[in-house]
């Protein structure tokens, strides 16, 4: 007869074990540890930094970690108006950074061109790169940036990420 | 030490008929130069005492011969005193020579103007675009350029596309209506 104590209930460890999909914990894993890469560009930029700093401090949704290096990063925060000589720039970035790789454009100017009808500025940034989530605002406050953030959350909580990973690996 | 009076007179001497001295408005003097006459009257005022230069702009008026104005706003910390400089420049010259090499500032504000208006500065050390990106085909402030911008592509460089302008165009209404001073567009029995 083989040792089955190990399946056998174990008192000891009753309570400290929760159990999940993989893909629910893995999208818990990267839903809660955003690192964004802060594209500033204009005055959007200042409300992200009062978003990291004391007062609205986005670490409590796990997303402090501010890398300036895309190869760093999973989350692109558009913060700001994408000139045309901006534009390819941003492209770039983001083109850079590893997957799984999301995007928020902060602002009336990074999702459609804001108040710049004009010939300087690329009408939302969504013509170049896919966005999540779009945040209203000129600029939007701290507070719109972390609903922003939770609304993107929720997203990825949501996503396939098992399932994809699979289909890549067939493909 | 001199006054802008007797600057104004030993100029009109100097260069007899080439400076025309416009009536004063609000205080503040204008000089119409003509464009021979113009680096040779600036390099005069550097060396009356004129030693800031605080803007140079230039000024398209669509339609009319000569076409281009450029304006040097001027002044002497010295003498505590500004003083307007202008000049026309046909669109068939188009054509300034440069000034800085007399005030160093000069070499951005003068990159500006060639890249918004297309004016060419004759001797500028470095006269390449300024706020467009290098091979932009286009100078934007011209009156006759649309708001909405025209279709450029330079691959892996930048391209532009006309942005919308639906329901346009987009302007603001006047002080007293405070309250939807904000931009947008509004039907023109409106504003």
């Amino acid at each position: 007869m083989s040792d089955l104590s190990e399946l056998n209930y174990n008192s000891k460890v009753e309570g400290n074990i929760v159990l999940t999909t993989l893909e629910a914990s893995i999208n818990w894993m990267r839903k809660n540890s955003l690192w964004p890469m802060p594209m500033g560009l204009a005055c959007c930029a200042i409300e992200l930094m009062a978003a990291a700093s004391s007062r609205f401090d986005i670490s409590r949704f796990g997303a402090e970690v501010m890398r300036f290096s895309p190869r760093q990063s999973d989350l692109l925060i558009v913060a700001g108006t994408v000139t045309y000589k901006m534009a390819l720039a941003t492209k770039r970035i983001y083109d850079q950074m590893p997957d799984p790789k999301w995007v928020i454009a902060m602002g009336a100017c990074a999702s459609t061109g804001g108040m710049y009808r004009s010939y300087a500025v690329l009408q939302g940034i969504d013509n170049l790169i896919p966005v999540d989530v779009y945040i209203s605002g000129c600029p939007p406050r701290p507070e719109a940036l972390l609903e922003g953030l939770m609304q993107l959350q929720k997203k990825i909580a949501t996503e396939k990420s098992l399932s994809t990973l699979k289909q890549e690996e067939a493909a | 030490m001199a006054d802008l009076t007797s600057i104004n007179n030993s100029f009109q001497a100097r260069f007899s008929g080439k400076v025309k001295v416009q009536p004063l408005f609000r205080e503040e003097t204008t000089w119409l130069v003509e464009g021979s006459e113009l680096l040779p009257v600036l390099t005069a005022l550097k060396e009356e005492g004129f030693d800031l230069l605080i803007d140079l702009s230039t000024v398209d008026n669509f339609g009319d011969e000569p076409r281009f104005e450029i304006v040097y706003e001027l002044y002497s910390t010295a003498l505590n005193q500004n003083l307007r400089v202008k000049a026309v420049i046909s669109e068939d010259v188009n054509s300034v020579p440069t000034v800085s090499s007399l005030w160093r500032t000069a070499n951005w504000h003068e990159r500006e103007a060639y890249d918004m208006m297309g004016i060419r500065f004759e001797g500028h050390p470095d006269l390449r675009r300024i706020l467009m990106w290098e091979g932009y085909p286009y100078h934007p402030l011209k009156k006759d350029f649309p708001l909405e911008g025209k279709v450029t592509d330079m691959p892996d460089i930048a391209f532009s596309k006309p942005a919308p302008l639906e329901g346009g165009p987009f302007v603001t209404a006047p002080a007293d209506r405070s309250g939807d001073r904000e931009p947008k567009a509004r039907p023109s029995a409106a504003v």
